[in-house]
């Protein structure tokens, strides 16, 4: 079946979308939500404009679901103000949740449902549903359509979660780590997916842990840890905040002194060993900086190897911003 | 940010259409994959039919326990009682648990089912699980030469109506507020007590001491002897058996509305 005989001629169905235009897809002030006397989430603020894409980036337990819950409904603020689409999650619920996809995170069907089954029984919760058929076959879940819930693999079910999230034509879908458990080919058909989404004008919230993914995808990148948000901005912002800091990275033997080479570089040069063996030279790197590298490297009697300059990654952002330590 | 759109996705092909279906369409659709569940379920399906049938045979046909005659007469109300029982508690409950393990209420919850309509949902599956049970004990009853008092068959179905309901209360009541294996544990032992000692295999009259009175205000033991009367004598149940069947309806449709999680 060809996409576009899904296009149903009652293209708003039985709300209205586009009430406010000007409002925000999500708005979120000094939002607060504590379990107990953990705080999940602690004075958090987000802005994410109508069919963009928001990448919610963090460590375990910064607070990332929780913050998705709070936008769905699922969980009450213990303090500030969310507002989706311009309506409270809470108060309006029924409102929100007929305009909106969800992908919860670890999907959710019932044990012995069958695939096909359980995107029919969502489909038919919509006033303008895609064809379940149809999406089932772009998700290469076809030939699993009987299989029950439990059976399919954990990818499998990762996207049936993502079909049911979308079968609905929302105009805002929440995903939350929606390539957890992914090979690679699904995961590349998930960013097609979401970049197909923005560009028919579908505001996507996810969530990752994966630098690549946020860097790929997103418009708007919100490193959050702890609850609170540590950094905005668009990818590339991000990645050359500050001025034009760069970075200069090589192999050589671990445990060289660095002192000398530190010395010899210009005062907003900073050397690094990041990794036994691994050096990162971070500043403003010209064609100066990487000379008295070299040079410094034959002083030690090293051969420095895979010697690159980049510009730092989001990664590097998110590791200095979170801190290194494992989270459980 | 790569702009490259792939060949799969023509433009317009998620251009958003939201909005909530039909109700009756919604309560339809879920009340029928969960009605189809219990069905496909096979340990479901001993529960709520297979061992009523073996019960109902055997007490018929095996002289084992002192009945009256016809002793298809005397059981086939008990039996009908279990069935109740089995489906609408046990085999919700631990349907529940599960469900909850598998994430399927949140899931459901996220969609536009409005959320008094996901409980509407599992009710109408419940009492369909309930009818299918009636019918298949009941042919297989008269084929015994089972013949209810044509009088009290009206009052038969109110008191089946009543009974899901507060047995499905229980059941929403357990499985909405455990662990799924315990859940589990807890729905079969109940199921087995009450069984045997609840009212429904010996009527609370032939408990010994003061038993019998406490069985009677049991839903198992109401439900029971409320069929057994209505379908072996004919007309009207007691006030009792009914207000009792509603109390115990009432009040854990009360708690369970408090206590129910999505997870």
């Amino acid at each position: 079946m060809s996409p576009t005989s899904l296009r149903s001629g009652h293209p708003l169905g039985s709300t209205v979308v586009t009430a406010h235009p000007t409002t925000p897809a999500v708005e979120v002030s000094g939002l607060v939500k504590r379990y107990g006397s953990t705080v999940a989430v602690n004075g958090l603020d987000l802005r994410m404009d109508r069919g963009s894409v928001l990448a919610l980036l963090g460590p375990n337990g910064a607070g990332k679901t929780s913050t998705v819950e709070l936008c769905e409904g699922f969980l009450r603020p213990d303090g500030g103000t969310v507002r989706v689409l311009g309506l409270d999650p809470i108060r309006d619920g029924a409102a929100l949740r007929a305009r909106i996809g969800v992908m919860p995170q670890g999907g959710g069907a019932y044990p012995g449902v069958r695939t096909e089954e359980m995107l029919r029984l969502v489909a038919a919760c919509a006033a303008n549903p895609l064809d379940p058929a149809w999406l089932l076959d772009v998700l290469g879940l076809s030939a699993a359509r009987r299989t029950p819930y439990k059976r399919l693999s954990g990818g499998q079910q990762q996207r049936l979660s993502l079909a049911c999230a979308l079968v609905g034509r929302p105009e805002l879908v929440f995903l939350d780590e929606p390539t957890a458990g992914l090979d690679p080919q699904a995961r590349r058909l998930v960013w097609d997916l979401v970049q197909a989404l923005r560009s028919d004008g579908v505001g996507v919230l996810l969530t990752t842990h994966l630098m690549d993914e946020a860097e790929t995808l997103a418009d708007q990148v919100v490193i959050v840890d702890h609850g609170r948000v540590v950094a905005s901005g668009t990818p590339r912002e991000l990645t050359s905040s500050g001025s034009a800091e760069q970075q200069l990275r090589f192999r050589a033997r671990p445990g060289l002194d660095t002192k000398l080479l530190v010395d010899a570089l210009p005062e907003n040069c900073k050397v690094d060993e990041v990794g036994p063996g691994s050096y990162l030279v971070a500043g403003c790197i010209d064609p100066q900086v990487v000379s008295t590298v070299t040079s410094w490297c034959a002083q030690q009697g090293v051969l420095a190897e895979e010697l690159r300059v980049a510009r730092r990654s989001l990664e590097d952002v998110f590791l200095e911003l979170t801190g290194r330590e494992l989270r459980s | 940010m790569t702009e490259s759109i792939p060949r799969a996705f023509p433009p317009g092909t998620f251009t958003p259409a939201p909005g909530r279906g039909k109700l009756g369409r919604m309560l339809l659709a879920q009340a029928r994959t969960e009605a189809a569940l219990a069905l496909r379920n096979g340990e479901q399906v001993l529960l709520t039919l297979l061992i009523p049938l073996a019960l109902l045979i055997g007490l018929t046909l095996l002289k084992i326990v002192p009945l009256s005659e016809p002793r298809v007469n005397a059981v086939t109300p008990r039996i009908l009682a279990l069935a109740v029982m089995s489906s609408a508690f046990t085999g919700q409950a631990i349907a529940l648990g599960f469900d909850r393990r598998y994430g399927v209420l949140k899931r459901l919850a996220a969609t536009a089912i409005p959320r008094w309509l996901l409980g509407a949902g599992r009710v109408l599956a419940a009492l369909t699980i309930v009818a299918i049970q009636v019918i298949v004990l009941g042919v297989v009853a008269a084929l015994l030469g089972w013949a209810p008092e044509l009088s009290g068959v009206a009052w038969a179905v109110v008191l089946v109506l009543l009974g899901t309901i507060a047995f499905g209360a229980l059941g929403v009541l357990l499985g909405g507020a455990l662990r799924a294996e315990i859940v589990l544990a807890v729905a079969n032992i109940v199921w087995f007590v009450l069984l045997l000692a609840g009212g429904i295999a010996l009527p609370p009259s032939s408990l010994p001491g003061g038993l019998g009175a406490v069985v009677e205000l049991l839903p198992s033991g109401a439900l029971a002897d409320a069929l057994n009367t209505v379908l072996t004598r004919g007309g009207a149940p007691g006030w009792q058996p009914v207000l009792v069947l509603i109390i115990w309806a009432a009040a854990a449709g009360g708690i369970a509305t408090r206590t129910t999680r999505l997870t």
